[in-house]
């Protein structure tokens, strides 16, 4: 197990219970009472940690190193997965996947930012962090959803599309840019949630949807806190504040009408029961397709474009104010 | 002239409330250092009279160059930015919108005008550098919205003159979803077959950049612009190399396909003229 540092306490407790387990197994003591009430300060301390996460807090468990990834999830909420490679213009992103699946005999074409699971694959997905062309494979994946009237569900975890000289001279700007223009047009159900990083154009490159959902332990950002920290307080080492500041939560976006709904997630993280996490998503997946299916794809698309034409938030300026000189 | 002057739409000359600096006032270029008068450097558009330098000018400089005698009608006035997420870094947000505002004499970092342009009417949203960077908040998201349905609704040519370091942090999410916002609104103008310039100008960075910026039906750009995605620092960081030469300037983005040209300032009125001739 991997324990964060907010985690401390619970990992001494742990190893605690480890040491009494070993005792116990040496057969000369009965530890079963001393185990039980180790486990229920477990319990106990788990819920009292994570039932007041900060916003920093929330951001290192998104990038738990067992946290579930893309894959995993359409692995096992999908009963068939056909994986579908390249932009059809210069190559397969490995920071996107994407495919056709079978979701309890319904078609979806499924997209999702996808982080490695040991420091090869890591370097092998980019960190999850997608080039021109992985934008540009989700593009095509999703027009051929369109075309075949079947439903998108997008899946995002990202710290940014990458910052580098093939990705500018490729056109990130303009492949983050023609993903919004044609996904809010697009004429199928799109469902987005974010299952761990959701920073900035990266992750709405392929974010636009009907339907937006958080996971709780996630979040989504115009930045990541340790940019803005380094940008707006000039130094690295104000993340934690640049956390609060950004209000980037699944409970601030939820309250700002940013998104439609937070996924619970099993207590402790997604990564200490992935398979019920899966099931969470899985459900919620379909509820929202089968909501969104009702609509005409007249009223999808303007009820969608609708939806983002009321985003924002100002003050308008009081009339009786009259001029001065 | 006061923000609270603008208050009503009403026909502006942009020059009339300008103070006019002295003819002998210098101006020393930032590149090649060599001095001009204030008054030879307007007369040449704005640039450097010695190395034709596009010195970054505001959306009222843009007006009067490009709408006829320098008239236009101001439109959505009546929107302010709003500190709502209460956001302080080094400074609180609203002090920042303050100074901005002070500092400027602008509301918020676009302004957008309806006006004609040799003789054909024309919607254009410009973006001022000199308000928190350019940086797009949900005033700017929300005009550019208002600026796409009244030009669906009066069947006008829109252009947008991006000059923006990205999206503002202070707005958070909502900065973010207003590239959302924006595009979405783009792609309903589409639709309609009204068409769209987007007209790039030192710098277009970040999340304007990769929305509205990149969207045209024509996108051109000013010579020697910064244009990227990531700041050039940001990749440099990431990358642990220098930037080649001419990196993410307009030539470059023009040599890898995603502009239609780059047009001089001085030839810039003309040019917008002949592509309204198109439409
Ligand atoms: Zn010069």
């Amino acid at each position: 197990m991997v324990f964060l540092d907010f985690e401390k306490p619970l990992e001494n407790l742990y190893n605690q219970l480890d040491k009494i387990k070993q005792v116990g197994e040496q057969g000369d003591i009965d530890v079963s009472e001393s185990i039980q009430e180790l486990e229920k300060k477990i319990s106990n301390l788990r819920k009292e940690i994570y039932s007041n996460l900060s916003g920093w807090q929330k951001v290192q468990l998104s990038r738990h190193p067992e946290r579930p990834y893309s894959l995993f999830y359409i692995r096992t909420i999908f009963k068939q997965f056909v994986e579908l490679h390249g932009d059809r213009c210069f190559k397969d992103d490995k920071a996107i996947v994407g495919g056709l699946a079978n979701l309890d005999g319904n078609t979806v074409v499924v997209i999702g930012h996808q982080k490695g699971v040991n420091t090869k694959m890591r370097q092998y997905r980019n960190f999850g962090m997608a080039n021109p062309e992985g934008y540009r494979k989700a593009l095509r994946l999703m027009k051929m959803a369109e075309r075949f009237n079947y439903p998108i569900v997008c899946l995002i975890d990202t710290p940014g599309a990458y910052p580098g000289i093939e990705a500018e001279e490729r056109g990130q700007a303009e492949a983050i840019a023609r993903n919004l223009f044609e996904m809010a047009q697009l004429t199928v159900p799109i469902v987005c949630t974010v299952i761990g990083e959701g920073a900035s154009g990266g992750a709405i490159g392929i974010g636009l949807g009907d339907r937006v959902y958080m996971m709780e332990n996630t979040w989504y950002s115009v930045i990541s806190p340790e940019s803005c920290s380094s940008i707006l307080w000039r130094s690295w080492d104000y993340k934690e504040q640049a956390a609060e500041a950004l209000k980037l939560t699944p409970e601030h976006m939820f309250d700002f009408g940013l998104i439609d709904g937070i996924l619970k997630e099993p207590l402790g993280g997604a990564h200490t029961a992935p398979e019920e996490m899966a099931k969470i998503l899985k459900r919620n997946i379909k509820k929202a397709i089968s909501e969104l299916s009702e609509l005409s794809p007249e009223d999808l698309v303007d009820a969608r474009i609708n939806k983002y034409r009321a985003m924002g938030n100002f003050a308008r300026k009081k009339t009786t104010v009259t001029q001065s000189k | 002239m006061g923000w609270f002057k603008r208050l009503k739409d009403g026909i502006i000359t942009s020059t009339k409330d300008k103070k006019e600096a002295p003819d002998g006032l210098w101006y020393k270029c930032e590149r090649c250092k060599e001095a001009s008068t204030q008054k030879e450097v307007k007369e040449n558009f704005h640039k450097c009279p010695k190395c034709n330098y596009h010195i970054r000018i505001g959306s009222h400089d843009y007006f009067e160059l490009l709408y006829d005698n320098g008239k236009f009608f101001e439109l959505f006035t009546d929107l302010l930015a709003e500190d709502f997420l209460e956001f302080t870094d080094l400074k609180p947000y609203d002090q920042r919108l303050e100074k901005a505002r002070e500092k400027t004499n602008l509301d918020d970092a676009i302004t957008v005008g309806i006006g004609k342009v040799a003789k054909k009417p024309l919607v254009i949203a410009a973006m001022d550098f000199t308000f928190i960077g350019g940086s797009m908040g949900s005033v700017v998201g929300e005009k550019i919205a208002l600026a796409i349905d009244y030009c669906i609704d009066n069947k006008t040519p829109f252009m947008i003159i991006s000059k923006s370091g990205g999206a503002r942090m202070m707005e958070s999410a909502f900065s973010l979803m207003q590239m959302a916002k924006t595009s979405a609104k783009l792609s309903q103008l589409a639709k309609k077959r009204i068409p769209y310039f987007s007209f790039l100008t030192d710098p277009t960075t970040g999340g304007v950049t990769a929305s509205f910026a990149m969207l045209g039906d024509i996108n051109f750009a000013e010579p020697e612009a910064l244009i990227g995605f990531a700041g050039p620092r940001v990749i440099k960081e990431t990358i642990k190399r220098d930037l080649p030469e001419g990196f993410q300037t307009s030539e470059f983005l023009m040599e890898h396909g995603f502009l239609d040209f780059i047009v001089d300032r001085q030839d810039l009125k003309a040019k917008i003229a002949e592509l309204l001739c198109f439409f």
